[in-house]
């Protein structure tokens, strides 16, 4: 059971208000609890949370470098394992380190099977650098280094499918999970770390100074990228999808609009062939997750 | 107990003799021998180590830092390309003052590719904050990795260690080795006592990022450590020839240098060649000697400004080059800087790059050229092709 009034992540921290990543820092010490060492990648996290002399880690934290969490976790790991100990091994990472930089180590480690989970907090972008371009940022998702411009939209492509890439490594479980459903969140976290060999979670983390939205609006931000297909909370076992939550979708407008990072296709005029493209996307995902909540006839 | 071992399973049986909690490592010519027979020796039983078969060097670093951050005594190898793809992890083992040791089997950086020896790769990490010895012969490539982990692993020191050997020379040559009873190497590198260890009932932070108010500290601090490296290697080396009567008291060795007008100064199996041709030279009537530096970090000042006094010239023998240096070679600086204001004349010679064989009558002839005030050069060139 997860204890919900536990806390491991200390307040202080240097995070801007608002922060989706901080938030789910916390959660997740709630949800692996205290027996737990954190590895963690550079990033936003890692750069809030422990500046010399200070730390806001109640657990055992280790920071090497930008791409090698899963790596210095196998070594952690097989080093409790010989010594007999029982803490659980959780990496926390950004998107760049889990997407783009650290994929090298994460394969390894995955394929290796290593008894540790390994959780990538999704703001969508190299955040701590100034808000560039990932492999986990959406689809027409203005960033410094994709602007939407005369002869842009924005980012060119989809998000990385990184959750199957973990299934493919046998993962025995893998799920993804938002800051805006805490009580899912926390059960996912405990479940991860509870099962042996290497899970991998992916938390839908909204940055309000990345994404351009008010730092009140943090959780909204989280649902209503639920509540409009362009994310969707899963849960797979064994490499199938046994879970997904079920909504009544709405419109992607919803959760484009209220964004800076989206507002060049609504201004000057919308543009109606590519939100059309970006609906296209959280259509697919409804189909292949069966997220759909069918109206009552 | 003496045997004839190949240089890279004396290095493997050394690593085994020191009982490291976790190996990582990833195969790369001329490593493998050592990874290979370490990893049977695991299978067997022989060696209780958790063995990790990683995906890239720059993993099996990575892992290494992880497993002895968490309490275990680690080891890897590698080699060339694959130090190269661990750079950025050297640094962070050192700054995080995790006492991983690492051999290398000297090799050449590519391009062109090359997977014959020379001393590139190590010297290419000197600034890293890892100390760096260097092994003559299979003997010396076994009994380096005992007192590495003494030092290393002192709470003086807290920094991470290269033993390197060179490629194929060492690493794929067969030499009668005496080989150190368990009991005795027991006794003479305790367990392994980490200084802070990750430990969910006394919760650290451990690699925390550090302002401009308090990141010079830990790098005067390492500098510091690096001079207590120093002294620790004399006190084990002493320690370990009272117990073995092998002596590795010192960071250099002295051949023929109390009466020599020309001293080589030298690093790894190359010594073993200079030796004999100081031989034929001082029959002949050349008053040639060597210092053999043991170690490069730290780097053996006071001693090279002591053994070196009243010599004329010094050759400084270079499996390295620095490109686009005015003496070419690494460590001749350092040499020339430990003897400065003495008035001796301190010559680099870029030998045996790539594999290229360095031959008695190629030290004879620096030797002469040394002696003519020629240097700052490469010897053994293929003029024909450049």
């Amino acid at each position: 059971m997860v204890d919900k009034s536990l806390e491991l992540f200390d307040c202080g921290h240097r995070a801007c208000g608002g922060c989706g990543p901080a938030l789910a820092g916390r959660l997740i010490l709630k949800g692996a609890g205290e027996n737990t060492i954190v590895v963690a990648s550079t990033g936003c996290m890692e750069v809030f949370s422990t500046p010399y002399p200070e730390t806001a880690w109640k657990v055992p934290w280790i920071h090497s470098l930008f791409q090698n969490a899963a790596a210095v976790a196998s070594g952690v790991e097989a080093s409790l394992k010989k010594q007999g100990k029982s803490e659980k091994v959780v990496c926390i990472c950004g998107d760049g380190a889990t997407f783009d930089i650290g994929i090298l180590c994460i394969s390894g480690a995955f394929e290796r099977g290593h008894d540790i989970t390994y959780i990538c907090y999704d703001n969508e972008a190299y955040m701590n650098t100034g808000i560039q371009r990932s492999g986990a940022t959406p689809y027409d998702a203005s960033t410094t280094t994709s602007p939407a411009g005369k002869y842009s939209y924005g980012n060119k492509r989809p998000k990385k499918d990184m959750p199957a890439i973990l299934a493919a490594h046998g993962a025995p479980y893998v799920a993804t999970a938002s800051i805006a459903y805490p009580a899912d969140l926390m059960q996912k976290v405990e479940r991860a770390v509870n099962t042996p060999g290497p899970c991998y979670l992916q938390i839908h983390a909204p940055c309000s100074t990345g994404w351009g939205f008010e730092g009140s609006k943090t959780v909204e931000m989280g649902k209503l990228a639920i509540q409009t297909g362009l994310w969707v909370n899963y849960e797979m076992v064994d490499g199938t999808v046994v879970k997904a939550k079920k909504v009544a979708r709405k419109p992607v407008d919803e959760y484009l609009l209220p964004q800076k990072r989206f507002r060049h296709l609504f201004k000057p005029a919308r543009n109606e062939e590519e939100i059309a493209k970006i609906q296209a996307i959280a259509d697919a995902n409804a189909e292949r997750f069966g997220i759909d909540i069918k109206p009552k006839k | 107990m003496r045997q004839i071992m190949e240089g890279s399973h004396a290095v493997a049986e050394a690593v085994r003799l020191c009982r490291p909690g976790v190996i990582s490592a990833y195969p790369i010519t001329p490593q493998t021998h050592i990874v290979e027979r370490l990893a049977e020796m695991v299978a067997n039983g022989e060696c209780d180590a958790d063995y990790i078969t990683v995906e890239s060097e720059f993993s099996a670093l990575s892992s290494c830092l992880g497993a002895s951050a968490a309490g275990s005594r680690t080891y890897s190898a590698t080699t060339s390309q694959g130090l190269a793809f661990m750079f950025e992890v050297c640094f962070n083992v050192a700054g995080m003052r995790q006492p991983v040791i690492m051999s290398i089997a000297n090799r050449a950086m590519g391009a062109p590719l090359s997977i014959w020896n020379d001393q590139q790769d190590s010297i290419s990490l000197r600034d890293a904050g890892w100390f760096q010895l260097y092994a003559e012969d299979a003997q010396e490539s076994m009994d380096l990795h005992f007192l590495a982990y003494r030092i290393a692993e002192d709470h003086r020191v807290l920094l991470p260690g290269f033993v390197c050997f060179d490629g194929f020379i060492l690493s794929h040559t067969y030499e009668p080795v005496d080989v150190p009873p368990q009991d005795g190497i027991d006794a003479f590198l305790p367990p392994f006592k980490p200084f802070n260890v990750l430990d969910a009932k006394n919760p650290i932070s451990m690699g925390m990022y550090a302002t401009p108010d308090y990141y010079m500290e830990f790098r005067y601090q390492m500098d510091q450590a690096m001079d207590q490296a120093a002294k620790v290697m004399a006190e084990a080396g002493r320690e370990f020839s009272e117990r073995f009567g092998r002596d590795y008291g010192g960071l250099v060795e002295e051949y023929r240098l109390d009466d020599a007008d020309v001293a080589f100064v030298a690093m790894g199996s190359v010594c073993g060649t200079v030796k004999d041709a100081i031989d034929e030279m001082r029959a002949a009537g050349v008053k040639a000697g060597l210092l053999k530096l043991r170690s490069f970090r730290p780097f053996p000042k006071a001693d090279i400004r002591r053994a070196l006094a009243g010599v004329a010239a010094v050759a400084v023998l270079e499996k390295n080059i620095s490109i686009g240096s005015a003496m070419k070679g690494a460590a001749g600086p350092e040499v020339k800087d430990a003897l400065y204001g003495t008035g001796i004349n301190v010559y680099s010679y870029i030998i045996g790059l790539g594999g290229r064989d360095v031959r008695k009558k190629d030290i004879a002839a620096i030797a002469k050229a040394a002696a003519a005030q020629q240097g700052d050069m490469f010897y053994g060139l293929r003029t024909e092709l450049v």
